[in-house]
């Protein structure tokens, strides 16, 4: 093996009682591509802000090209030739590619000087590594795919050796992820280093040459990605024997439970989120909304669940219609049997600061069965969530304890739990697995199953592809806003693909 | 990535972090002494026994802590429901017009304790008109209630003023007040309580709306914690997005808490003037509203906490004035300081500590903290 460019020896790090991580020792060769994968809160992020200097370690020894170095701040990482692409980028959205590029790197009172240099330096790098962009677009008109491109420009203008990307395709198409991971391969040719966390394990797989998985804030296995398989790689993750697609029978679509006609939706700043959208769920039967994130199927949510204002269509539930004008009361459509599982459960879905089993009853405090009068029914309220705790297996099973302290698994069981126990006809779920650990993700696929098979109508939008197509018994396409195809459950992921990134149907067959 | 979350016992969550704060407010509040070349172990003598060292003292101080009660109470309702009410102040002054209107015409006719409770609902409904105005706006117009707020004080003290100067003020009198109320208007002293403890009295204006701002802490609780009004509260409080995914009406809620924090500062007026002054005269609320806001920030939005934070500050109230009388270096200005300092403290840097405290818990007794999750990431 080359020599290493990075060694991590021993590090510790807790924050408060939590121990972020524990012991970690890992090396990444130069010249390599390695991949740290693990399930949310598995100490990732941590252990990558350690070696980019947003955190120090508690304990423990960095060493970058064989040199002991202490990482202070982000400047010293980036002296060490460290680069970083965040999951969120941190671009300046009204400034060019090339103002982003310099940001921070200005070498003069004056930008005129730092500009020209940037200018042929940016140059340089575009034609060695195939990173075209244009440097004089402005950030927030670039598709997410050239923002990611220009995040990665700045690593490399500041002379980065070691490129950590945090969860990078999380924004992309399966398109632009394959592009993306040409691009690295090129880097890794050209002899840089690049680390690659994320929790897809099929990335994993397609690019990485050696992987790391964490659970708990360990490293508990390392291995030679080409002699490793996916299941294995879940299994060390989880501590157990995952099931990485859920088992479903048939489905027997029964009766139009929900319905949506020509359904547009414009956001607060006049824009057209959702265009002329139409199509129907069945009972018993679970469409799947694919798309990238940000074509407008937030904005279909909100619509549907009575929260964000219509501007034409219509929506049937059971039958009839749902007021759209934004005044539809969300308590009344619960009531006509509409349960909604939001993609934010942060803000939306749950109060974190609430108790868990305050959580418990959020849309549903109005309803009889936890009142006593003008007043809680405490006990029926603890004897309710104990219930649910029991049903959905959430852990720790305690109802008193504070939602922010659940993992974001938990957390989505306590959402799943109210809306499903509610017995609705109608679900709705938003990105029902975001941020959800591999073992709660199995359980939600298969809850989400049980409900289609119970004749409920279920519709679920998803950024993941691969939950889409493992859920769904019939698959709609979002691009712009507008639903531009319908596919069965066996269509190949590069044909969704291609819709999703708005390729024409014509196009798509070819 | 999210602050990761560690929690600490409750006794350290609301003894011990507060009993540091306000130890780290009183040696900085020392180093002030010292400066104008007082001594400051004396002057904290004098500070502590002033408030309590004798019968009249304690009965000074609760009547003080009574009015920071009722305030800190107010601005407490309307913060559980995120909604900073800056108000309290002008809320307070309005409920005094309210007692006095009820007073003035039934004092001559009906015992005290038939115009008590009339006083009480007149001072409640004429607080919380005052601060239905400001929740209208917020609701309706998206005026934000910080600024609205701020307005209506000086709005009431403009109307109260023209009110006390004009219409209100009895003919031939120079002094802006209204008359005084007959003894019908006045309430009953609590000093007796303090007497029973054996410590003598010789005149305090301590009276029944001390037991009536104790009443109203638990009804507080009762209302926050444990009704569905409460809950929708506080749903709204944390996330508005919430409340309307939930289906809470962002108009209904914002009006509702605002009306019950307006009532509770309009009750404020009770205490000083059927209780006290037994008029009502200019300016008589002088900034009770905005120690309100101090007391419930010290006091965490919590009515036990309200009341510990109140008596505080009536310690501070009445041992500042014998302080200021003893030693002629220190000013009423000082006092002020001192509070000021109470108040940065435990109110504006209440966090100060807390991350240490943590590390040393999480140190000691891992498990006091509740912690084995490990939460790296914000998920």
């Amino acid at each position: 093996m080359a020599q290493a460019a990075i060694e991590l020896i021993g590090i510790n790090k807790s924050f408060g009682a939590v121990r972020a991580n524990r012991d970690i020792n890992l090396e990444v060769a130069r010249g390599t591509i390695h991949g740290i994968v693990g399930e949310n809160g598995a100490g990732k992020s941590t252990l990558m802000s350690i070696l980019y200097g947003f955190y120090q370690a508690d304990s423990g020894e960095i060493r970058v090209g064989g040199k002991p170095v202490s990482i202070n701040t982000s400047n010293d990482a980036i002296a060490l030739g460290i680069g970083m692409v965040h999951q969120h980028f941190m671009l300046v959205d009204n400034f060019t590619v090339l103002e982003n590029v310099i940001l921070g790197a200005e070498n003069d009172a004056l930008l005129k000087s730092s500009i020209a240099k940037a200018r042929s330096e940016l140059d340089r790098l575009e034609r060695e590594y195939g990173l075209e962009v244009d440097p004089d677009a402005v950030i927030e008109e670039l598709p997410v795919g050239l923002q990611q491109r220009v995040e990665i420009l700045k690593a490399l203008y500041r002379g980065a050796e070691i490129l950590i990307l945090d969860e990078p395709t999380g924004v992309l198409t399966p398109a632009e992820a394959d592009h993306l991971f040409r691009i690295l391969k090129q880097l890794k040719d050209q002899g840089k280093t690049i680390v690659l966390i994320t929790h897809k394990l099929r990335e994993i797989m397609a690019i990485t040459d050696t992987v790391s998985v964490m659970r708990q804030g360990t490293i508990v296995a390392t291995r030679v990605t080409k002699e490793t398989t996916v299941g294995e790689l879940a299994e060390l993750m989880v501590g157990r024997r995952v099931l990485l697609r859920v088992e479903k029978g048939q489905s027997e679509a029964g009766a139009i439970r929900l319905s949506v006609r020509n359904l547009t939706v414009k956001d607060q700043r006049g824009v057209t989120m959702v265009d002329n959208v139409s199509f129907d769920v069945r009972g018993g039967e679970i469409v799947g909304i694919a798309g990238v994130a940000g074509n407008g199927q937030s904005e279909l949510l909100e619509a549907i669940s009575g929260i964000r204002h219509a501007v034409s269509g219509e929506v049937m539930l059971e039958g009839k219609p749902i007021d759209l004008t934004g005044k539809a009361d969300p308590g009344e459509l619960r009531d006509r049997g509409l349960a909604h599982v939001p993609e934010d459960r942060h803000h939306v879905g749950l109060v974190l600061a609430f108790e868990e089993n305050e959580n418990s009853i959020l849309g549903y405090h109005d309803d009889e069965r936890y009142l006593k009068g003008p007043f809680l029914d405490i006990d029926a309220i603890m004897a309710d969530a104990k219930d649910k705790i029991e049903k959905y297996d959430i852990r720790p099973g305690n109802p008193r304890l504070k939602t922010a302290n659940f993992s974001g698994g938990n957390q989505q069981k306590i959402v799943l739990a109210r809306e499903m126990e509610q017995d609705p006809g109608v679900l709705i779920v938003g990105q029902p697995t975001r941020g959800v650990d591999v073992g709660a993700i199995e359980f939600i696929h298969k809850r989400l199953i049980a409900m289609r098979d119970q004749g409920k109508a279920v519709l679920v939008v998803s950024v993941e592809l691969d939950e889409i197509r493992s859920l769904s018994d019939r698959i709609l396409v979002m691009f712009a806003g507008r639903v531009v195809g319908e596919r069965g459950p066996d269509a190949t992921e590069g044909e969704l693909g291609l819709l999703m990134a708005g390729v024409e149907r014509q196009e798509a067959a070819e | 990535m999210s602050t990761p979350y560690a929690k600490l016992p409750a006794w350290a969550d609301y003894g011990l972090i507060p009993l540091i704060n306000l130890s780290v407010a009183f040696i900085v509040a020392g180093f002030v002494v010292m400066l104008v070349g007082e001594n400051p172990f004396r002057a904290a003598v004098i500070l502590v026994e002033g408030a309590f060292g004798k019968g009249t003292g304690i009965a000074f101080t609760l009547f003080y802590a009574t009015t920071f009660i009722f305030t800190g109470l107010s601005v407490a309702v309307a913060a559980h429901c995120s909604l900073f009410n800056i108000g309290t102040e002008g809320q307070a002054y309005i409920g005094g017009l309210g007692i006095a209107l009820v007073c003035l015409s039934l004092d001559s006719v009906l015992p005290w304790w038939v115009i008590f409770p009339i006083a009480i609902v007149a001072a409640a409904a004429f607080g919380a008109a005052w601060g239905f105005i400001p929740a209208y706006l917020q609701a309706k117009r998206g005026s934000h209630i910080v600024i609205t707020t701020i307005m209506f004080n000086f709005i009431a003290a403009s109307v109260m003023v023209y009110l006390l100067v004009g219409p209100l003020k009895p003919a031939g009198s120079q002094a802006p007040q209204t008359r005084n109320f007959l003894s019908g208007a006045e309430l009953p002293k609590l000093n007796w309580m303090i007497e029973l403890f054996g410590a003598k009295i010789r005149s305090a204006p301590l009276n029944i709306c001390f037991l009536l701002a104790l009443v109203m802490a638990f009804l507080v609780w009762l209302l926050i914690w444990r009704t569905r009004l409460g809950y929708e509260m506080r749903t709204y409080g944390h996330s508005s997005k919430a409340a309307r995914y939930a289906g809470i009406s962002e108009t209904r809620i914002i009006i509702t808490a605002m009306m019950i924090s307006g009532a509770l500062a309009g009750m404020m007026a009770l205490n000083p003037v059927m209780g006290d002054q037994h008029n009502v005269a200019i300016d008589f609320v002088s900034g009770a509203g905005f120690v309100g806001i101090a007391v419930a920030l010290m006091g965490r939005l919590h009515p036990v906490g309200i009341v510990l934070a109140a008596i505080l500050f009536g310690m501070l109230y009445q041992g500042g004035a014998e302080l200021a009388f003893e030693m002629p270096a220190i000013s009423r200005d000082m006092i002020v300081i001192i509070q000021g300092l109470v108040i940065l403290f435990a109110g504006a840097l209440e966090h100060m500590f807390r991350p240490y405290i943590q590390a040393l818990f999480a140190s000691v007794s891992p498990k006091s903290v509740g912690m084995q999750a490990v939460n790296g990431k914000g998920a």
